[in-house]
């Protein structure tokens, strides 16, 4: 699995206010948490607004992490909105060997991002519709847990499993079965 | 227990484990996430026995703090920022009185212009008002001042405010070890106050003195101030006992042996400085930092002691002393005084700006060269500094500068860093 060398790896996630952007990064670190592992998540500190782009970051190690500052050059990039794509930098910074994940039920390629792509690992991109998945099963336009399902699936850094406990951690009852529902729909669609 | 929480949600839970019983609460950005808490651990029955009290302004919430606390009552309250400001009166009356009330500031820069990122500038603009002011580095620390805060306050009879670093520690989830009821309990007994309103037992609190005493009135805050001194480490070192890990205390020395250059700061930027610190080191560069965890009161031994022997001096402050420059290096100025040691302020993170580990790579360099101003301003875009001393020079009515900056650089909080 992918901390080598016991390394940080950095998640960057991208989105809109209102899409849950923030919560996908606090779930992740305690998906990452639920396996022993030191996480940490934080905003991009904005004033959160619907619409606007918002920013929120994961770091996840095997130490103590002690760094604060915003991450500059993630291993992985999760982008929650593809009209992001044409507004904010979202993928500044983006390790070489990185990971990507869109929310878009096109290819990297429909996006216009096939050049781009062509310079990095292809098993190591992604698309996913996530809001699809969201409507389906959770019955509101919230892509972020179908998001850390397929995430789970594309990188390995966190489990299925992990991930779910996560969403038990932050929702209950039905709301917590849709998005678990979504997650493990997320997962198999990115493992197939 | 273990828990991945957001810092906000971790201070409710100890404050919550302190048994308050008057919680006074007004909403203002950093901070609310921790009344928010509180509030619902007080509907919800899982805090019994406190009144949580929502008042009309941060004013009011001091207003009311002393109140419950003249009362007997444990009190807390938590603000920010322009908060801060505005019980600014009230602020000085709780210390003045001598009375401990408990309150989280999630520090957050002061306009104008409005800006609702993190510096220090908040709490250190009440450095001179008596109250005990511990800075926080880790959400954990945070949580753990937090219990140390009441303990403290309480056998001083002195107001205790924990300063945590707003959003950076107040929204960041990471992992905290929640103590249990019982091991709080064994930590900090029961309030018995100093003085108590008690129709059984009438007194009055808050008296006019007039010149006749009111020098001594004063001196004995400066004295408990000093007793803190002396306090805050014991009560860490029982922390430690209690709880099995290191809180509180004056200051925390990092690498400092043999280092020829120590980096003196507070808060949370501390763990950026120390993993670039421990990149230095990897390098052969004798570089360490000194954490200042009890800005008041100012632990001048503690800080000449862990800096006597370097060659250098860096205070990275997230502060501004405007027209003199820094605010904690000047603290830090004091403690060093008669010893032939170089100095720098560098003043970082005013209003949110990132402190990035690129940047005091190169700031510490410079400073190992001695190539570094005596006080410097980290990251400053020069070309906006520039641009708006042009624009001033050329036209009279060259109109507001936070307006004009904003249309040269564009969108607010469009960058990533």
């Amino acid at each position: 699995m992918l901390l080598e060398g016991g390394s940080v790896f950095q998640v960057r996630i991208h989105g809109r206010g209102g899409q849950g952007v923030v919560t996908a990064a606090e779930m992740l670190s305690i998906a990452a948490f639920l396996e022993r592992r030191y996480s940490q998540a934080f905003p991009s500190f904005g004033s959160e607004r619907t619409g606007a782009p918002v920013v929120a970051f994961c770091r996840i190690d095997d130490k103590e992490i002690r760094l604060r500052e915003p991450i500059i050059k993630p291993d992985a990039l999760i982008i929650q909105d593809p009209t992001l794509l044409h507004q904010v930098d979202v993928f500044a910074g983006l390790d070489p060997d990185g990971y990507i994940l869109i929310n878009t039920s096109r290819s990297f390629a429909e996006l216009g991002l096939g050049e781009f792509a062509s310079g990095l690992w292809a098993e190591r991109l992604r698309t996913v519709a996530a809001t699809e998945l969201a409507l389906k099963h959770v019955g509101r336009p919230l892509p972020n847990a179908a998001l850390l399902g397929s995430f789970a699936a594309l990188s390995g850094v966190i489990s299925l499993a992990a991930v779910a406990g996560a969403i038990n951690d932050k929702f209950s009852g039905k709301v917590a079965q849709g998005n678990i529902a979504a997650a493990t729909a997320a997962y198999e669609a990115t493992h197939a | 227990m273990l828990k991945q929480t957001e810092g906000s949600k971790a201070v409710a839970e100890a404050v919550g484990l302190c048994r308050p019983e008057v919680i006074c609460a007004y909403p203002i950005s950093p901070q609310t996430h921790i009344v928010e808490g509180l509030g619902e651990m007080v509907k919800s029955g899982e805090l019994q026995r406190c009144e949580f009290i929502n008042v009309e302004s941060e004013f009011a919430a001091m207003s009311v703090s002393i109140g419950a606390s003249a009362a007997g009552a444990r009190s807390y309250t938590a603000t920010a920022s322009q908060g801060l400001l505005f019980m600014a009166e009230a602020v000085y009356n709780a210390s003045g009185l001598g009375l401990p009330i408990v309150m989280t500031v999630a520090n957050r820069a002061i306009g104008a212009p409005i800006n609702i990122w993190n510096d220090h500038s908040d709490s250190l603009s009440m450095r001179d008002s008596g109250w005990i002011q511990l800075f926080a580095e880790t959400n954990q620390e945070a949580l753990d001042l937090h219990i140390l805060a009441f303990r403290l306050a309480e056998e001083l009879s002195l107001p205790a405010m924990v300063c945590m670093d707003g959003f950076i520690l107040t929204h960041a989830y990471e992992r905290v070890d929640i103590p249990t009821q019982a091991q709080v309990d064994a930590y900090l007994p029961a309030y018995e106050p100093r003085q108590v309103l008690d129709p059984a037992q009438p007194v009055s609190i808050g008296a006019m003195v007039g010149p006749e005493a009111f020098m001594e009135v004063r001196y004995l805050a400066h004295a408990k101030q000093l007793q803190a001194l002396e306090l805050i480490p014991i009560l860490a070192t029982e922390f430690q006992s209690v709880f099995g890990r290191n809180s509180g205390g004056l200051v925390h020395p990092y690498r400092t042996q043999d280092a020829e250059t120590i980096v003196v700061a507070m808060g949370s930027v501390l763990g950026t400085i120390k993993d670039v610190i421990d990149e230095l080191r990897d390098d052969g560069v004798r570089i360490g930092a000194l954490g200042i965890c009890s800005f008041r009161p100012s632990p001048l031994a503690a800080i000449r002691d862990a800096l006597q022997s370097a060659k250098r001096v860096v205070v990275l402050e997230k502060s501004l002393a405007v027209g003199l420059g820094g605010i904690l290096s000047t603290d830090v100025r004091i403690a060093l005084s008669g010893l032939q040691l170089l100095g720098y302020t560098v003043i970082a993170g005013l209003g949110g700006r990132s402190i990035l580990k690129t940047s005091l790579h190169e700031l510490f360099r410079k400073a190992g060269d001695d190539a570094l101003e005596p006080v410097s301003f980290l990251d400053l875009n020069w070309d906006v500094v520039n641009r708006v001393l042009e624009r001033e020079r050329r036209s009279r009515r060259s109109g507001p500068i936070a307006e004009n900056i904003l249309r040269d650089i564009g969108l607010v909080g469009a960058s990533i860093a």
